[in-house]
């Protein structure tokens, strides 16, 4: 099939972008997407332009690298599929595809389709952890784990930090990411010690990165290759508000006598 | 060259306390006038910079991702083996030693072996208490299942996402040091070279991968944990930026290069499907758990596999491997499933694929528990064939997976290069000839977090470090040739793409030093890889700017050494003359076509010294002793 590319070029933060237009001919229904780029960059090179750059690395669906807007959804907008395991079977020829990066405040574009996710690390690093260094370790069976609550945090835990979600949200919030991370540690005892501190700092820090705020759209849920569901972000909400009511000051309380 | 591994004396099953006993410790308050350098940031590097972080070093850790969360461990799918025998089945650290000495053809240490199978069992004790989501019975105990290569039951497993979620753990781990501030985190920086300073690896050269900036990083210890080389061979199950540039060039500056052609190719991956393919997919070995694998009896058979009755398939792997069957090791699995292919009983395009079929299976236990043991790799194999494992058997096909060959290093993870350490798959390791299945996470975590803690704090506290900064005309010498080499790739503007160089390579590699190699070919793909690279030098394009994120020059770079890590890859497979393991030599082999082993001139470590350019490196010897697991010639049938 042949396909008519616009894909958005920029050369650096500084610089602003524009969309360009480039011809993808003889594409085979049995590549994936990034395949299909790749081949487009090869005509490039011998043409003595740039590649377009864009971001993979495992082309498994697992690593989070890959990522940007297909006719305007992230990924593509297949269930559960980044662009790496995307493949050309569900296009069709003469299609014109639209390509462009992740948009938000938060991610600010690098290069062609590339942005800084760098934002996210700072989220996890503000809290997203159980505080156990090395060598202190009980043995593994010494607690038993509810099968459900432990498949419970696995779903969560599946988050790859693609940023499909951020860039799926018309308020370009991070709440399902943020809310991912907290949910599998709230599931697990491991997690409990730290909960409370964990959703106060993880949600101050994701608000310092200038993320918007989540008003229950739920596109972030509709995108995520991962199944993410909505409910991590009620579960981060009702840790954040009970840890912040109770961290207000102690109030004296009046005795009778 | 001094090839003294280090083995701490005694009964084996005490080498390692008395090893950690002897070594030297770094005084509490010391720790943080020590700077150490920690290159990538997978299972092995994340865990030890996240480690030597809790122990108050002052660590830099760099990977060329944009996360350390993205390394390339986070792909690993099936499990991580550790000798806890929950489940009662006889395992042991003894048994898992053993397995592991037997699985690599006896080509591994003994020592190192069972310090691996010692620390395994602290491993998973770790990651539970990190929060790693490992699968879990309904008693709410951890769950196992059973790998290639092992009669017991000993992997444990996070869904088909295991490598995710150990790195996440590591990740984590690491996150926490960074914002202690006791670990600065280089994302987006690639090392390009080491620094040596009298005899001690004391530095890094590094490249910004945005701004492209190269730069000197001092330090009194590096440590290199950047992972294997198996995109040597173009297609791999590796991600794509898997590479050899850091030990490469680690190997120019002194390094030696241990048993490099040693290469494990995994038979169960999604074949080929055209000459666009950039990478192979791994389906999990774990399926050949439930999978039986097949080929028609008869010769080009084009029936369909519901056409072929029964009585004309040949489960050949239940045939020849009777007590094994479809769990035998990988290295003979890959070799079987070549071997049909070659009569001409293969399936799909190009013959080149055989069937791994569930519907036994999924008679026998129900189409839910199938789905619930594999359901997202199933999902996997449908998103890219568009074939529906559930009704038609998968097809599957062997590709390179693993290398076991990597940086040589002694007992406490040191190269021959006094300060330069090296974990996980980047060294050469603890796996011999071949890994068994769920073993490389196990050795990546083990390295990180529990041997480099201690061999490090041994180093650091022995030697005396003059002080140097990015002014000693070592460093000032390495920077200048990095950047040169840099306008080099970027002035050649020849006619041909830096990928269709690697895939030409790829291919003399797979013909030639893949599944199976002889002589002749081998001195014909050495000397053809050698051309190779000189046209590369010559006539590569390499667009874009030196300033820039530019990610055509990255891999520019990284094909450079691939083009010479080939040829280095040939030699050795050529000098062994024998078949161990994943090096399968044709003229080596017993009647029925199993790997013939000759331990009288080959029970030793290949450990290569670079000379110079296009100089002959030299080949050195450590030879290995078997104390405790006495090599026979392997059988699992
Ligand atoms: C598809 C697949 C499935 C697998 N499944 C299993 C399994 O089920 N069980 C098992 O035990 N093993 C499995 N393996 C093997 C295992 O995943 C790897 O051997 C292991 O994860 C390697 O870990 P590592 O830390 O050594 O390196 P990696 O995870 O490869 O990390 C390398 C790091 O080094 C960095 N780096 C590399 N070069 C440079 C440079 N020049 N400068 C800066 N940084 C650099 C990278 O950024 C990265 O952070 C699997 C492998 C594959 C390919
Ligand atoms: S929640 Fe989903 S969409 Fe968001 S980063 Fe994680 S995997 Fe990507
Ligand atoms: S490249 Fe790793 S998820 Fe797409």
């Amino acid at each position: 099939m042949n396909l008519t590319l616009h894909v958005w070029r920029q050369k650096d933060v500084a610089t602003p972008g524009q969309m360009v237009r480039y011809d993808a001919p003889n594409v085979s229904e049995h590549m994936s997407f990034l395949e299909m780029l790749d081949v487009v960059n090869e005509g490039l090179i011998l043409k003595g332009d740039e590649p377009i750059a864009f971001e993979h690395d495992c082309r498994e669906g697992i690593c989070g690298s890959c990522g940007f807007m297909i006719n305007g959804i992230a990924h593509g907008g297949f269930k559960n599929t980044t662009v790496c395991q995307l493949h050309m079977r569900h296009f069709e020829d003469g299609d014109e595809v639209f390509i462009e990066p992740w948009r938000a405040t938060a991610f600010p574009v690098m290069k062609d389709l590339i942005v800084d996710r760098s934002a996210f690390d700072r989220i996890i690093a503000s809290g997203g952890y159980v505080s156990v260094s090395t060598g202190s370790a009980p043995d593994g069976n010494a607690l038993p784990i509810r099968k459900q609550d432990s498949d419970l945090a696995m779903d969560a835990a599946a988050c790859i930090g693609c940023g499909a979600c951020v860039a799926s949200c018309p308020n370009a919030a991070a709440a399902l990411f943020t809310g991912a991370k907290i949910s599998h540690l709230a599931h697990l005892p491991q997690g409990q010690p730290e909960r409370k501190e964990r959703s106060l700092r993880m949600v101050r820090q994701m608000n310092a990165e200038l993320f918007g705020n989540c008003t229950n759209i739920g596109e972030c849920e509709a995108t995520c290759p991962k199944g993410i569901p909505i409910e991590v972000i009620a579960s981060m909400n009702g840790d954040f508000l009970a840890a912040s009511w109770q961290e207000r000051p102690p109030v004296e309380i009046a005795g009778a006598g | 060259m001094n090839l003294n591994a280090r083995i701490p004396s005694g009964p084996i099953e005490q080498r390692w306390d008395k090893a950690r006993f002897d070594l030297k410790l770094v005084n509490p308050a010391n720790k943080r006038k020590y700077n150490v350098i920690v290159v990538g940031s997978g299972l092995a590097g994340g865990s030890a910079a996240a480690t030597l972080g809790e122990l108050g070093y002052n660590v830099k850790c760099f990977c060329f991702q944009d996360s350390p969360r993205r390394a390339h461990s986070i792909a690993a799918q099936g499990g991580i083996n550790a000798a806890k025998n929950y489940q009662n089945d006889g395992d042991s650290v003894y048994r898992l030693f053993y397995d592991t000495v037997k699985g690599g053809d006896f080509r591994a240490r003994e020592s190192n072996v069972y310090r691996l199978a010692q620390v395994s069992v602290s491993i998973i004790d770790q990651c539970v208490a990190q929060g790693v989501p490992f699968a879990r019975e309904y008693g709410g105990l951890l769950a196992n299942r059973s790998f290639g290569g092992a009669q017991v039951s000993r992997t444990f497993y996070a869904r088909g996402q295991t490598g995710q979620q150990l790195l996440l753990g590591a990740y984590q781990a690491l996150e926490r040091q960074i914002d202690a501030g006791k670990v600065k985190m280089l994302p987006r920086t690639e090392m390009l070279d080491l620094i040596v300073i009298d005899g001690k690896a004391r530095g890094i050269v590094a490249r910004n991968l945005v701004t492209g900036r190269i730069d000197v990083h001092m330090a009194d210890a590096v440590v290199l944990a950047t992972g294997g080389y198996g995109n040597v061979f173009y297609l791999s199950t590796n991600a794509k930026g898997s590479n050899t540039t850091a030990i490469w060039r680690a190997y120019k500056r002194g390094a030696a290069f241990g048993n490099p052609c040693y290469t494990q190719i995994h038979p169960t991956c999604i074949p080929q499907s055209g000459d666009y393919q950039s990478k192979l997919t791994l389906m999990s070995e774990s399926l050949r758990n439930d999978g039986r694998i097949w080929v028609p009896l008869k010769q080009g058979d084009t029936r369909t596999a519901a056409q072929i009755p029964e009585s004309e398939r040949d489960y050949y792997l239940e045939r020849m491997y009777p007590s094994f069957g479809n769990l035998s090791p990988r290295d003979i699995a890959s070799r079987a499933a070549k071997r049909v292919c070659d009569e001409g009983r293969g399936v799909g395009p190009g013959g080149l694929g055989v069937y791994l079929d569930f519907s036994d299976a999924i008679r026998r236990l129900g189409q839910k528990t199938i789905a619930e043991r594999y359901g997202n790799l199933f999902e996997i194999y449908e998103r890219i064939t568009g074939e529906d494992p559930y009704t038609l058997p998968m097809r599957i096909y062997p590709a390179v997976h693993y290398t076991m060959g990597g940086l040589w290093v002694d007992y406490h993870l040191m190269s021959t290069v006094p300060g330069l350490f090296v974990l996980g798959e980047a060294n050469f390791s603890d796996h011999g000839a071949n890994r068994l299945g769920a073993s490389a996470l196990m050795q990546g975590l083990s390295d990180g977090y529990f041997v480099i803690p201690y061999t490090l704090g041994n180093y650091l506290a022995s030697e005396k470090f003059a002080k140097v900064d990015e002014t000693h005309p070592e460093a000032v010498a390495a920077l200048a040739q990095t950047q040169s080499m840099t306008k080099q790739l970027l002035a050649i503007k020849g006619k041909r793409t830096v990928s269709s160089f690697h895939r030409e390579l790829g291919k003399l590699m797979w013909d030639f030093c893949g599944m199976a190699r002889n002589a002749k070919g081998l001195e014909q793909a050495a000397d053809k890889i050698a051309g190779l690279r000189e046209e590369f030098w010559k006539n590569v394009n390499v667009s874009g700017e030196a300033g820039d994120l530019n990610q055509n020059l990255e891999s520019a770079g990284r094909v450079a050494d691939f083009l010479e890590l080939g040829e280095l890859m040939c030699h050795d497979a050529r000098v062994r003359e024998e078949s161990c393991g994943g090096h399968f030599r044709e003229e080596y082999q017993t009647s029925d076509g199993e790997a013939q082993r000759n331990d009288d001139s080959f029970s030793h470590v290949a450990a290569w010294e670079y000379q110079g350019p296009n100089q002959k490196p030299v080949r050195h010897q450590e030879e290995l002793q078997f104390e405790y697991v006495k090599p026979v010639q392997r059988s699992y049938k």
